[in-house]
């Protein structure tokens, strides 16, 4: 930051808050940007020395290698990995959808208590993940679940422990995120706009074309991509439910770690976990440049 | 935006009066605009009432059937065994306790490295803007099985090289069976997208650099400005941040459950296995707490209920109005 500034229109006022401020902003920055160095870029650094290096066990010598990542990328662990992208494009999808309309139709009611209601019960569902919610579904749609039993739902096909039925359970957490992360969006979305628009003679379709939906894309792509990263993380949920029945990464991962641990195993985690950085990394890289360029609107 | 430039007025020409003469006629306007529009609302208010009941209806089904299995057996009829079983259960005290003191660990440490870094992105350097950006939603990336993998390597370098320096204490004292601080750093990472998102909203809705530029105007410091003026106006949004980060560590269990530590989301699986009837009860419980808790916390981060909701168009200048008046009665508020 130079001290003097040059810029005659803001004057003196400026010119001081300028020197002032510089340094400053950048101290205030700096605890956040040390903490995620230590505490995220430390594992994250350790996960890919491990992915991609073999420790004799013998002499103690380090030396790279791509076995482990040719190897999660083989057999049952690229099943896997296929398994976890499906399933997430999936109901990261279809929570998106429904998650807009839900929104929509909070925003557009003036009742306060429904908001507020909705937006507690959102912020509750969205992390209902995991295992109480693993237990829910089973109490309710398992095989000897109230509603399966109620409306006979086995003899209709249905079974929970599979990957429908995971569809099912995701969306239960996934559509109240999108809510979380759709409503102030909407609630952005100027009401003289859509005056604008009536008064211009636009339907409401015409609106959402042209006006809505161009300046909610932003939102909607980084909702949707929070959703692909939270279906495509979930583990508990899907480890209660289905135990092997439907290959997920996250399933095989945890069964590395924890399960009987064979030499250089542990390094296949490592390896699946990176497979799972890379390919968020390849969903975050195109949201991410979309989102800067046209975040203006909402602003 | 195609739809809102052209010719706004002059398609309308008939009966509406464009923008420019809006003002002598003030009472007719609503009159043609509302009848113009009265039977799309209706059928907008069906098709609301209709999403908003299927929604609800997905959402209350699991919950009322899980009430129903933990109560209701085929054959016995209704009794409250999981539930008062549950009390007296092993580890159930402890487990929450150490669940909540995680969360409560983990929300003030995010928040504090969150807030001074999002306002500073406001009114600093624009280059610091993509920097703090990218490092809070990085985290996104990285799912929490991928992350613990990582720690766990990085806790293994402990006792395997560390062990003669004094920095292997700060590796056992992280890793205190009482309060495992390591959970807490980890939930930071993990929480850190939500709580940035949260802060980032709410920033955006109010113009900082005005703010504090007003506030300093009229004789405050940074720091003054910042506390007295900045944060009154994001309450609601740090109270979201408050709310999404402790539902996610009241839940979380990958992370606990790999290094072996046992708050609430671990030990409602550790009792699984014996009791189903119980682990649902006791999901369902975990439930209500946080919902509870959240109530709580909502009830303490959003504005007093005498302070006006203004429109929306004019929200700065409220906030520029309101701001000092706003800290002034909410401090009155009990």
């Amino acid at each position: 930051m130079s001290s003097a500034s040059p810029t005659p229109t803001t004057g003196t006022a400026g010119g001081t808050r300028r020197r002032r401020r510089g340094p400053r902003t950048w101290l205030a920055a700096l605890p956040l940007l040390g903490f995620t160095g230590l505490c995220f870029g430390l594992p994250l650094g350790a996960l890919l020395f491990g992915a991609v290096t073999r420790t004799d066990p013998d002499t103690g010598a380090t030396a790279l290698t791509g076995e482990h990542l040719s190897r999660s990328l083989q057999g049952p662990y690229l099943g896997s990995l296929v398994g976890s992208v499906q399933l997430s494009t999936l109901t990261a999808l279809l929570a998106t959808i429904l998650g807009v309309f839900f929104a929509q139709a909070v925003a557009t009611s003036r009742s306060r208590a429904l908001r507020d209601a909705v937006l507690t019960a959102s912020g509750v569902l969205a992390n209902f993940g995991g295992v109480p919610l693993a237990f829910a579904f089973i109490a309710t749609l398992g095989i000897s679940g109230v509603v399966t039993q109620l409306a006979d739902l086995t003899d209709l096909g249905w079974n929970l422990y599979s990957f429908g039925g995971l569809t099912v359970v995701y969306l239960y957490f996934l559509v109240p995120l999108m809510v979380l992360v759709i409503l102030p969006a909407i609630d952005g979305l100027r009401p003289q706009w859509r005056e604008a628009a009536e008064n211009a003679g636009a339907g409401g379709w015409q609106y959402w074309r042209h006006v809505g939906i161009p300046v909610l894309a932003p939102s909607l792509l980084g909702g949707f991509v929070l959703l692909f990263g939270s279906a495509f993380a979930a583990h508990a949920t899907a480890a209660a439910l289905v135990g092997g029945s439907v290959p997920l990464v996250t399933l095989k991962i945890a069964d590395a770690l924890s399960g009987n641990v064979l030499v250089g195993q542990e390094n296949v985690a490592l390896a699946l976990g990176l497979d799972m950085i890379l390919i968020a990394g390849l969903v975050m890289a195109v949201y991410l440049p979309l989102q800067r360029r046209s975040a203006r609107w909402l602003r | 935006m195609a739809a809102m430039t052209p010719t706004a007025p002059g398609s309308e020409a008939g009966a509406t009066a464009g923008p420019a003469a809006q003002d002598p006629p003030d009472g007719h306007l609503p009159g043609p605009r509302r009848t113009r529009s009265r039977r799309p609302r209706a059928a907008l208010r069906v098709r609301r009432g209709l999403v908003l009941g299927l929604g609800a209806a997905y959402f209350l089904v699991p919950l009322v059937a899980s009430f129903v299995f933990t109560v209701h057996t085929p054959g016995q009829g209704v009794s409250f065994d999981a539930y008062t079983a549950l009390l007296s259960a092993d580890g159930f005290a402890e487990s929450l306790l150490l669940s909540l003191g995680l969360a409560a660990a983990t929300i003030t440490l995010a928040l504090l490295l969150a807030v001074p870094a999002l306002v500073a992105v406001r009114l600093g350097p624009p280059r610091l803007r993509p920097v703090v950006e990218v490092m809070c939603t990085l985290p996104l990336v990285v799912p929490p099985i991928a992350l613990v993998t990582g720690i766990s390597t990085v806790l293994r370098w402990g006792p395997d090289h560390l062990s003669r320096t004094p920095l292997y204490q700060t590796f056992l004292a992280v890793q205190n069976e009482d309060f495992p601080f390591v959970l807490v750093l980890a939930y930071t990472v993990m929480a850190l997208p939500f709580v940035y998102r949260s802060l980032d909203a709410g920033l955006r809705a109010i113009d900082v650099p005005t703010l504090v530029e007003a506030a300093r105007g009229c004789g405050a410091s940074v720091t003054y400005a910042l506390l007295r003026v900045i944060l009154p106006n994001l309450r609601s949004s740090l109270a979201g941040a408050g709310f999404l980060t402790l539902a996610l560590v009241l839940g979380e269990f990958t992370i606990a459950s790999i290094l072996g530590f046992r708050p609430f989301a671990v030990w409602i699986v550790s009792i699984s296995g014996a009791h189903a009837r119980m682990s649902v009860a006791v999901s369902l419980l975990s439930l209500v707490i946080t919902w509870l808790l959240l109530l709580v916390l909502s009830r303490a981060g959003t504005a007093p209920a005498g302070a006006p909701v203004a429109a929306r168009a004019d929200r700065p200048a409220r906030l520029l109005r309101g701001s000092s008046l706003a800290s002034r009665t909410t401090r009155k508020e009990p």
